[in-house]
């Protein structure tokens, strides 16, 4: 089975909702989109107060070259533009869209056939996913077209689908897969359209059989697209590791796929390209899983962007002695500082924990042990980086490579000390990056 | 072992010795560094804290600067205070130059009595982890973290955590105003501000720039912007920008009137005596405010 080299951890799986259908979430009452929901620039809003805004209406422009178009999820009227405090509290523009009636954009196929044929040509399909803003839904948001604008010198020679979910917890990109496997496929072909790859390779970690037996049955319509098995294994979905299991190729420091003839693109991704280009739908819901030990009814919905998290967590009932909750997987994902927040594209999973499984453990002298430098699946070593990122001696993280830590937080979870190092190197690799960034200009 | 071979040893070496000296002593001459002698009498007088605080990386960097401008304009040692500018003064033949002497404080009330927490943070203990990831416990995107990396930059032991509030407070006797807490601080909520006569300041221990209802949302004691200090201020020291007052330490008079004024009680008085109709009724405790 084939797996990245280097490093990795295995927390436990605890996909409770592997048989959970996808449910649709009912539409609020009142919806706040957030106008940086992706990497990169805020889009600027094209609406004022009281327009009256379809769904699938475009409301806010991603003007800068990394930045994403937002449409509104509702049919309603523009109630303010304002800054409204987002899920780590810091006030971000946001504009409040008051729901009546549930009227569509006429363009908007939403019938339930499935197109096969890709009747658009490359540039087209290019053009949709940047107006559709359609984002990468693994967790990081990164605007989908930019991937997709492969430099004149490069030549794409796989296109790979990250489908390894390898955060404990979460179950979206299994259902979707499951669920819309022949949509995902769809979409898959559009994007090797786009980007020119002769081949795709589908990642998936094997504890997800159904899956890869289901995409291998589909594929044979599909010649281009390869399901390949991975063995389990964390931080598998993470970029650089996908590469490295898939085509052993290794990106260079600093570099970005492209740079060994890569692009990546999440499952989920595949499937809001499919709706993008063939149903001309944008992206206006978020897959999210619901879920948490003590959570008696847990789920997998399918959101409407904006829509109050609060609204969410009661549909399943908060347990009692919930401390913490956290928006996307436990190794990854942020806690949520404010609760009053609201929907956004990538929110791949709402979990929640009690008391005792949020504990982070009493922090302990460092043992020298040295079991984070062989969990780092980068070869870093956070034993020594970590208190240099304390003393903040960033000339000195950055010559340790502090730069390339992905932040999976392997180090972290191994650490029988429970000391804070992921915390600290992201502190040093957050100073690294403006003190490099200053020295340029 | 005949006595000749010790013989022959220490007469090999001590030519050796006596050619290696003969060398020495022309490379010496040869490569000799003429340094002004002024600049270490002038280091042996300044603190050797190395803190930072007159703007160069320690104390001798600073003696080489002294001795080099040959005037003391611009150039103070904070740590070492009035003795030891008028010392270097004194072996340089220069006039003293004290600016007015400055102390640091904290503007930040936002205590757990008045800003409550609405999360709870377990990560690491640094303030400038905590603030790239949330907003703080208390929801002031402005606030104190109370996390301590002032503290943990002082290297003068005159900043601790008090445990009431959580909000750092300034030793008075130990600060020497070199501003690492200035620099260490991610919020900027640390300020250099002059020491006053007797000790005595006013200043709006607020930071936030959010509008009035926003900010009283998550603290009680925030600046909202309301202007009213500016009105009470007869000698124009306060100015108000993003909804947020500030007095300017030298034009401020210590007159008290914009105390009085402030409807949130933002801006603080420190070590000034109680008002005499406080005294008669013996109500009010006049508690020292946290600077």
């Amino acid at each position: 089975m084939i797996t990245f080299k280097k490093g990795g951890v295995h927390p436990e799986e605890n996909k409770f909702t592997n048989s959970n259908p996808i449910e649709i979430f009912p539409i609020p009452s009142q919806v706040t989109l957030f106008t940086g929901q992706h990497l990169g620039v805020p889009a600027v809003p094209v609406v004022d107060k009281g327009d009256v805004v379809k769904v699938g209406q475009l409301v806010a422009r991603g003007e800068a070259f990394i930045s994403a178009n937002i449409h509104s999820p509702v049919s309603g009227v523009v109630q303010k533009i304002e800054p409204v405090a987002d899920a780590l509290g810091h006030k971000k523009t946001a504009i409040v869209i008051n729901v009546e009636d549930d009227v569509w954009e006429e363009k908007i196929d939403r019938s339930p056939d499935i197109i096969a044929t890709i009747t658009r040509t490359k540039e087209e399909i290019i053009n949709t996913m940047k107006d559709c803003g359609i984002v990468g839904l693994g967790g990081a948001c990164f605007p989908v077209h930019v991937k997709y604008m492969v430099p004149p010198d490069k030549k794409v020679d796989y296109l790979l689908i990250n489908a390894a979910e390898c955060e404990p917890y979460i179950t979206t990109d299994y259902r979707v897969m499951i669920e819309h496997g022949k949509e995902c496929l769809i979409g898959i072909e559009a994007m090797l359209k786009a980007s020119g790859a002769p081949v795709a390779l589908i990642g998936v970690e094997n504890n997800k059989r159904d899956a890869i037996r289901h995409l291998t049955k589909l594929a044979k319509d599909h010649p281009n697209i390869k399901i390949r098995p991975l063995k389990v294994k964390y931080p598998q979905g993470a970029e650089k590791q996908l590469i490295q299991a898939l085509t052993n190729r290794r990106v260079p420091a600093g570099k970005l796929p492209i740079e060994v003839g890569v692009i990546v693109n999440n499952i989920t991704t595949t499937f809001a390209v499919y709706e993008a280009v063939q149903k001309n739908k944008p992206l206006i819901e978020t897959f999210t899983t619901v879920t948490g030990k003590k959570v008696m009814e847990k789920r997998n919905y399918r959101i409407r962007l904006g829509t109050p998290i609060m609204d969410v967590l009661n549909s399943v009932g908060i347990p009692e002695n919930t401390k913490k909750i956290i928006a996307g997987g436990p190794m990854m994902g942020k806690a949520i500082a404010n609760l009053n927040s609201f929907a956004v594209k990538g929110m791949s999973s709402l979990l929640m924990m009690d008391d005792a499984e949020s504990y982070r453990g009493d922090v302990a002298n460092c043992l020298r042990c040295g079991r984070c430098v062989t969990v780092c699946p980068m070869g870093l070593e956070p034993v020594l980086l970590q208190p240099l990122a304390e003393q903040s001696r960033w000339e000195e993280c950055e010559k340790n490579g502090i730069m390339n830590c992905i932040e999976c937080g392997s180090c972290q979870f191994e650490c029988p000390a429970n000391r804070p190092l992921l915390d600290f190197i992201r502190l040093g690799k957050h100073n690294t990056g403006l003190m490099i960034r200053n020295r340029k200009n | 072992m005949s006595i000749s071979i010790i013989l022959l040893a220490a007469a090999v070496l001590g030519a050796i010795a006596i050619i290696a000296a003969v060398i020495l002593y022309f490379v010496s001459k040869a490569f000799r560094v003429i340094e002004d002698p002024r600049i270490d009498e002038v280091a042996d007088l300044l603190p050797a804290a190395n803190c930072g605080g007159c703007g160069f990386a320690g104390c001798r960097n600073f003696a080489e600067a002294i001795v080099k401008a040959g005037s003391m304009e611009g150039l103070n040692c904070p740590a070492g205070g009035e003795s030891v500018v008028n010392a270097v003064a004194a072996v340089l033949g220069l006039e003293a130059v004290l600016g007015e002497p400055q102390i640091a404080v904290v503007r930040c009330q936002g205590s757990c009595e008045f800003a409550p927490a609405k999360s709870h943070y377990e990560g690491a203990p640094s303030c400038s982890f905590a603030n790239s990831l949330f907003v703080g416990e208390s929801a002031c995107p402005n606030g104190c973290l109370g996390l301590g990396d002032c503290v943990r930059s002082c290297n003068f032991d005159a900043i601790y955590i008090d445990d009431m509030t959580k909000l750092p407070v300034i030793d008075n006797e130990k600060c020497v105003a070199c501003g690492a807490c200035v620099k260490a601080c991610p919020r900027m909520l640390v300020e250099l501000r002059n020491k006053g006569k007797k000790d005595r300041r006013i200043f709006v221990s607020c930071r936030n720039t959010e509008k009035g209802a926003a900010a009283k949302r998550n603290c009680s004691v925030a600046c909202i912007g309301c202007g009213k200090c500016l009105k009470a201020c007869a000698f124009e020291a306060i100015t108000l920008k993003n909804n947020l007052a500030y007095i300017d330490s030298d034009k401020c008079k210590l007159c008290r009137k914009c105390v009085a004024e402030c409807p949130t009680g933002a801006i603080v008085e420190c070590n000034f005596p109680p008002k005499k109709e406080q005294r008669a009724a013996e109500e009010i405790v006049n508690e020292p405010a946290n600077n």
